[in-house]
């Protein structure tokens, strides 16, 4: 009889279920926990960074560095523009199409922006400055965005710009193995860097 | 090193890697899925003391008898069952998270959302119509979806296994036992690779911790919440099964999932590695290697000509918005770049994955449309896991048939004739999938709850819903991200087309595979068509563009063509 049949794999079916849930969905992950624990500490909790015993962020994530009525601060390297704000509870991106005029008004307004804010023309102003990553918390900036806010960072800290420089070709990491993904200089290690060694009143 | 040499040498990277491995596994997983209820002791891959003592306790906990063969309708059944129970179980598991542990304080999720998500995950689609962390809390990540990742995957490749033997073996009904196909794809194929995959993750940085989040005092005194997450076990069988599906939203460009690109890449990897092998899988359990190579050939050509294209797109600044910033930067993280964003996309729509590491929906025009052009091939260069390998077989089975038709020969394929019944399973598994796609394109732009989901105008408008219907119908996952889908309209509307595009095929695939497995073998003459030479790569690439490709030009010519002339 079909129905009986029926009857006996969806008995099955519960039974598997239930049973996966427990090896695939706490074992397992569980599991997980505890060798990444043990591998890479730092890194499965979250490549935190802490600075006098505090939590300041993670290596991994963006964030802005902006005044808190939200004015970009002329001492710090600007991270990229974020859909998001940098809300690390909120990833995404601005999902602007190609040919969306509200991005396009965004890209003008933030290329004038950029431009006057380190003396340079819009043309100068490279396509990561004024373009909102995929994940809002994009970490990096491209060397030539670094290299565009040097001048600006040196005179705002009152410090030589060769020194400036400096931190930021330590901040730099290159394409993994020479060859996969694109070079980016990670802000927030920058900016620590310069804090510790400028001191952190700009 | 210029972008354009690193984009190539990084794939060339992945393709040394697949080659490597392919082999290895794809004999591992013949090995597997050989069981020898019907041919008896005689096997000599596979003996009968073939079952593993952990599944021997899996099949003893489950309550089935392992070693008696099903018939097409049971194996069905049975794989129907699971999934249901899946959909029903992930559907109760969300309404009711705010009063498990490990839930972060989530509220339920709410009902159209859960049942959205449920299909979605239990159709290996991962289609996400909310937000991971932001309405998941981990024991839903965990024990839900991440655990669907798992099955999902291991009903595809069942099904996959299913239609292979129908080709390989002769005058029987019984196509294999279900629970055994589920039991040891997880056990011997998906589980261990996962484990193995997550450790790579987590040395790369991928987080894996059971924090509800931590909030972190930034450099300017600003407060920034840090989430936390069991993600490299989800991230891991999220690539390695093809589903694709987040734990954050902004998925594997989220630098938790992604910290790195050579991780990203890594994921690129985990995701073409079982659907590039499952072909050397079928070349051995229909006993000649060299029809697994063709299929392969087929598939590796496709997703060559797909990437080449695609990275040639993305590296033009195309659309007025991005020719304005001077490269297609938005929606993409500078530590990827845009040969790694480009390969990532074009993979990810190859398989039935829909993970991003960028965002499709502001791709260069030309380059938006490869993503979707992709999938609308079916997701079979190579697919998702077993279901590219099925729906590349279906396809072969056309092929081979178009041939027949131009020499006025009876079609025959792997010795099996190709008849009236066979060649009517095999035209709707291919009408299945563009039906569904434009039918619900059709209701969403003919409805006001339709279109007021949009957020660009205009032809990129049109490309969002029909992105939808498209990532939904053949179970990709991935989004033109714009389209505000938590809406009524969508959460019911595409959780019918993923049910539809996934279960529907799965059906067919199994008829197919039961009229085969009766037939003889008819053997091979001079008048035999032969599979497994170039010019049949030719003719089944041929026929996978110009079957299904062409079914969809008019809708692209709205759409993306329109925007991309423009």
């Amino acid at each position: 009889m079909p129905t009986l049949r029926s009857g006996r794999q969806l008995v099955a079916a519960v039974r598997a279920v239930l049973l996966a849930t427990v090896v695939l969905g706490l074992v397992y992950p569980l599991v997980m926990f505890g060798i990444a624990q043990v591998i890479r500490p730092a890194g499965a909790d979250g490549s935190l960074v802490s600075r006098n015993g505090a939590v300041v962020g993670s290596s991994l994530i963006g964030q802005a560095f902006v005044s808190s009525s939200g004015d970009a601060l002329p001492e710090y390297f600007q991270s990229r523009p974020s859909a998001s704000d940098y809300d690390g509870a909120a990833s995404g991106g601005s999902n602007l199409g190609p040919n969306s005029s509200d991005l396009v008004d965004a890209i003008t307004e933030r290329q004038s922006q950029v431009a006057a804010f380190n003396g340079v023309t819009p043309a100068d102003v490279p396509a990561d400055a004024v373009t909102a990553s995929s994940s809002g918390l994009d970490p990096g900036i491209s060397p030539a965005y670094a290299a565009l806010q040097v001048t600006r960072v040196a005179a705002a800290r009152g410090a030589a710009a060769g020194d400036v420089s400096a931190l930021v070709e330590e901040a730099t990491h290159g394409r993994d193995l020479g060859f996969i993904g694109a070079p980016y200089v990670n802000v927030l290690e920058l900016n620590l860097a310069l804090n510790e060694r400028f001191g952190t009143a700009g | 090193m210029s972008a354009g040499a690193g984009g190539w040498l990084q794939a060339g990277l992945l393709v040394l890697a697949l080659v490597a491995v392919h082999r290895p596994l794809g004999d591992w997983m013949a090995r597997v899925f050989t069981t020898d209820a019907v041919e008896g002791p005689k096997s000599r891959l596979w003996p009968r003391s073939g079952h593993w003592r952990v599944e021997k306790l899996v099949y003893r906990a489950v309550g089935v008898d392992a070693d008696t063969e099903q018939r097409w309708p049971t194996y069905l059944r049975s794989v129907l069952a699971f999934s249901l129970v899946s959909v029903l179980f992930l559907y109760l598991l969300q309404r009711v998270q705010s009063v498990l542990p490990w839930s972060n304080g989530m509220a339920g999720v709410d009902s159209g959302s859960a049942w959205n998500t449920a299909v979605s995950f239990v159709t290996n689609t991962n289609w996400q119509g909310y937000s991971g962390e932001s309405t998941m809390g981990h024991l839903v990540q965990m024990a839900g979806l991440a655990v669907q990742n798992f099955v999902s995957a291991a009903v595809g490749l069942a099904v996959a296994v299913a239609l292979v033997r129908g080709f390989a073996r002769t005058r029987t009904d019984r196509l294999g036992n279900s629970w055994v196909d589920l039991t040891r794809a997880l056990t011997r194929v998906l589980l261990p690779m996962a484990v193995l995959g997550a450790i790579v993750l987590v040395l790369g940085g991928v987080v894996q911790n059971l924090s509800a989040g931590t909030d972190a005092m930034t450099l300017t005194g600003a407060s920034q919440f840090i989430p936390g997450g069991p993600v490299a076990s989800q991230e891991v069988i999220k690539q390695l099964g093809t589903n694709g599906g987040g734990f954050y939203n902004a998925n594997s460009a989220h630098p938790f999932e992604g910290p790195s690109a050579w991780v990203s890449l890594f994921q690129v990897f985990l995701m073409l590695v079982i659907p590039f092998s499952l072909p050397r899988t079928f070349g051995r359990m229909v006993g000649d290697k060299r029809q697994g190579l063709a299929i392969v050939g087929v598939m590796a050509t496709l997703a060559t000509a797909s990437l080449a294209l695609n990275s040639w797109a993305q590296s033009r600044a195309g659309g007025a918005a991005l020719q304005l910033a001077g490269a297609a930067t938005e929606g993409q993280e500078v530590r990827f770049g845009g040969p790694l964003s480009a390969l990532f996309g074009t993979a990810t729509t190859l398989t039935s994955t829909g993970a991003v590491n960028s965002l499709h929906d502001s791709y260069t025009p030309a380059g938006g449309l490869l993503t979707m052009f992709n999938m609308m091939l079916g997701e079979v260069a190579p697919g998702g896991v077993g279901s590219g390998l099925y729906g590349m077989l279906v396809l072969a089975v056309i092929a081979v048939f178009v041939a027949g038709l131009m020499v006025g020969r009876t079609p025959e394929y792997l010795g099996k004739k190709l008849g009236r019944r066979e060649m009517t399973l095999a035209s709707l598994y291919v009408l299945t999938t563009p039906a569904i796609v434009l039918v619900g394109t059709a209701v969403a732009m003919a409805t006001d709850a339709g279109r007021s989901s949009m957020l660009n105008d205009g032809p990129h408008g049109l490309s969002e819903v029909l992105y939808a219907f498209t990532s939904a119908g053949n179970n990709n996952g991935s989004a033109f991200a714009g389209l505000s889908a938590n809406t009524p309209f969508y959460n019911t509307a595409l959780g019918l087309a993923m049910a539809f595009g996934r279960f529907v095929p799965i059906v067919l695939v199994l008829a197919l595979a039961g009229r085969l497995a009766q037939q003889g073998r008819t053997p091979a003459t001079a008048g035999t068509l032969p599979t497994h030479q170039v010019l049949f790569v030719g003719l089944l690439s041929a026929v996978v563009l110009v079957v299904v490709g062409l079914t969809y030009f008019p809708v692209l010519s709205l759409g993306p063509l329109a925007e991309a002339l423009s």
